[in-house]
């Protein structure tokens, strides 16, 4: 008797082991987890680190240039010297002028799209106009800003001409981040506001704006970074190989001179002039690559310290 | 207070007609760059341009002094094997990426993947282009013992890191779109997250996958400063990946400079833009349908 219930203890003991011991199925599904999940990861890596390689590896070769200097001196010897003035406050000019024109634009567009636009064909076909200008390839910006704006418009191979070209080619980031940024406002608020006798603009302009402002700016802040690294569609509508100003003197351009711009300075010292000391094309990439990413990293941390405040 | 308020009753309208002419200005926009591009070019393309000669044949000599050629397909060619390669790599890296980073990881690790991609995204191309020109060049040249490192590998490879991003932001949306209760029945029945991607997530949401994969390829195809550097200066059908080739993109960058104004020559790589402007406009439109088809779903 006794020994019997001990056997059957110990069966009992036995198949309720073998209930939580894997057995070769479970086994395997483990292992291709654990595979898929690694394989996943090295993938994911493998993303990153050229990233990180190639950030490290431009700074370490341009390190011996990099001084204040190099940033406030013209290009020199047929630009194998000096430093990257005259480039830097070309591309300045080219990001703001651009942003004067495709800001307000942008925002208003968004503002259309988001609070008056109704679900209905112009709707859909504004938006499939959006997405196709945002996939329009640079060089064809370029050559739209060729044939319109300099041969078209008359303005001459000037700043202007290439800031409007950039700024046509900005305008899909600056709807999309305004677009998002109005949508995030609460349905409710308008509601309310409309629900005291605010007129649709009254209730824009004194309730959605203020709510979303931040997020427009990070949207803006955006343009700037694609706006500054662009090379193509400002090449043949007004940046030139080598252009003289003064040194320091920040309204050295006017709106139709040409100008000279990092990206295009980056472009010629590398492919197209010969001699040029090694450290000074790392240099200058260092110096754009270095602006884009401060400016995106503004953004970034902008958007983060939102979505932490944010009240609703 | 009364004129400011039928001030701002006059006003409101000619806001709201202001915002709605921004409204409409990316369609403006659109086919402004189509007409003035189309423009430029049509004179030749109605008069001279012979559009058999132009698709099929391989000779581009557009400046010969005896008689001048107008061949795109090397020049096709030369944008088909960069973008195929990069799609490549591009491809696997990118979903896989996109997988990891929507189902096999934690929200801290997440957000850092994310904030990366968007830097790796906002590298100029102009700045990918000089990595090309210099890092890759050198690695190319000492690994395969090669005359020179400007090749369709090269610009393959440079093109595939810039395409990245966009396939891993828009495979996540993707894979985000499909619904939590999909994850949980697939999980109650004892499936491991990968089982679970595997079996579930990835046919619920291939439709989304493959519009990202369609807006990397736009994106390869429409590149010009980073395969313009990368890739060298040989208008030739490439037989090896060790090939110097030339894309469309290039050819319209490097020639327009210094092709005379209304010249056929000019004119000509503004049908090239029209070339380019179609194939990516076709494109996107595809990659739009598709996600609008899964959202009405």
């Amino acid at each position: 008797m006794d020994r019997q219930s001990g056997s059957v203890n110990h069966e009992l003991l036995r198949s309720s082991e073998n209930l939580f011991t894997e057995t070769p199925f479970v086994r395997k599904k483990k292992r291709t987890e654990y595979i898929a999940k690694s394989g996943f990861l090295l993938m994911a890596l493998l993303m990153i680190c050229p990233l990180i390689l190639i950030v490290g590896y431009l700074f370490y070769k341009a390190l011996p240039i990099l001084s204040l200097d190099f940033l406030l001196a013209n290009p020199a010897q047929g630009m194998r010297a000096g430093g990257v003035w005259a480039p830097l406050l070309g591309t300045i000019y080219l990001v703001v002028i651009s942003l004067l024109v495709s800001a307000p634009i942008g925002v208003l567009a968004a503002i259309y799209l988001n609070e008056y636009a109704g679900d209905n064909w112009l709707t859909r076909f504004i938006n499939l106009a959006v997405v196709n200008l945002a996939g329009v390839p640079s060089i064809v910006h370029a050559l739209f800003g060729l044939g319109a704006f300099v041969l078209f418009a008359k303005m001459g191979r000037s700043i202007l001409a290439a800031s409007l070209t950039l700024a046509i080619m900005t305008l899909p980031v600056i709807i999309a981040a305004t677009r998002e940024a109005l949508g995030a406002v609460p349905m409710s608020f308008r509601e309310a506001c409309w629900n005291v006798g605010a007129t649709r603009w009254q209730t824009i302009r004194r309730i959605v704006l203020p709510n979303s402002i931040s997020g427009i700016l990070t949207g803006i802040i955006l343009q700037v970074s694609r706006a500054a690294g662009e090379t193509a569609p400002i090449m043949f509508t007004g940046a030139v190989f080598y252009k003289a100003i003064s040194e320091g003197d920040i309204f050295a351009y006017g709106l139709f001179d040409q100008c000279m711009a990092l990206s295009m300075h980056l472009f010629t010292i590398s492919t197209q002039v010969p001699g040029v000391p090694e450290a000074l094309p790392y240099g200058t990439a260092v110096v754009l690559l270095g602006t884009v990413l401060l400016v995106n990293a503004f953004s970034i941390v902008l958007r983060i310290y939102l979505r932490f405040r944010k009240k609703w | 207070m009364i004129s400011r308020h039928r001030l701002e009753a006059l006003a409101e309208p000619v806001i709201e007609w202001t915002i709605r002419l921004c409204g409409i200005s990316a369609i403006i926009f659109v086919f402004g760059i189509f007409f003035f591009v189309f423009r430029e070019g049509a004179d030749f393309l109605f008069r001279g341009l012979d559009l058999v000669e132009f698709f099929t044949s391989p000779e581009w000599y557009p400046t010969s002094v005896s008689h001048k050629r107008y061949g795109v397909l090397a020049l096709i060619a030369g944008t088909c094997s960069v973008t195929a390669l990069a799609m490549l790599i591009a491809v696997p890296f990118g979903l896989g990426a996109a997988i990891f980073i929507s189902e096999f990881c934690g929200p801290k690790l997440k957000e850092t993947f994310k904030i990366v991609i968007e830097l790796l995204a906002a590298i100029p191309s102009v700045v990918w282009g000089f990595i090309g020109l210099t890092i890759m060049n050198e690695l190319i040249i000492d690994l395969f013992n090669a005359p020179i490192g400007l090749t369709v590998l090269n610009g393959g490879i440079i093109l595939a890191l810039m395409s990245v991003p966009i396939i891993v932001s828009i495979g996540e949306d993707a894979l985000k779109a499909v619904p939590d209760s999909y994850r949980e029945a697939a999980e109650a029945l004892g499936a491991t997250r990968w089982q679970v991607t595997y079996k579930v997530l990835l046919p619920a949401a291939k439709n989304g996958l493959l519009a990202a994969v369609l807006l990397g390829v736009a994106r390869a195809i429409g590149e010009t400063m980073a395969v313009l550097m990368a890739t060298g200066h040989a208008v030739k059908i490439p037989y090896s990946l060790l090939d110097s080739v030339r894309t469309l993109t290039a050819t319209i960058a490097a020639e327009l400079g210094e092709a005379p104004v209304h010249s056929d020559h000019y004119q000509v790589l503004f049908i090239i833009g029209v070339l380019l402007f179609s194939i990516t406009f076709v494109v996107n439109l595809t990659a739009d349908l598709i996600v609008k088809g899964i959202r009405n779903k």
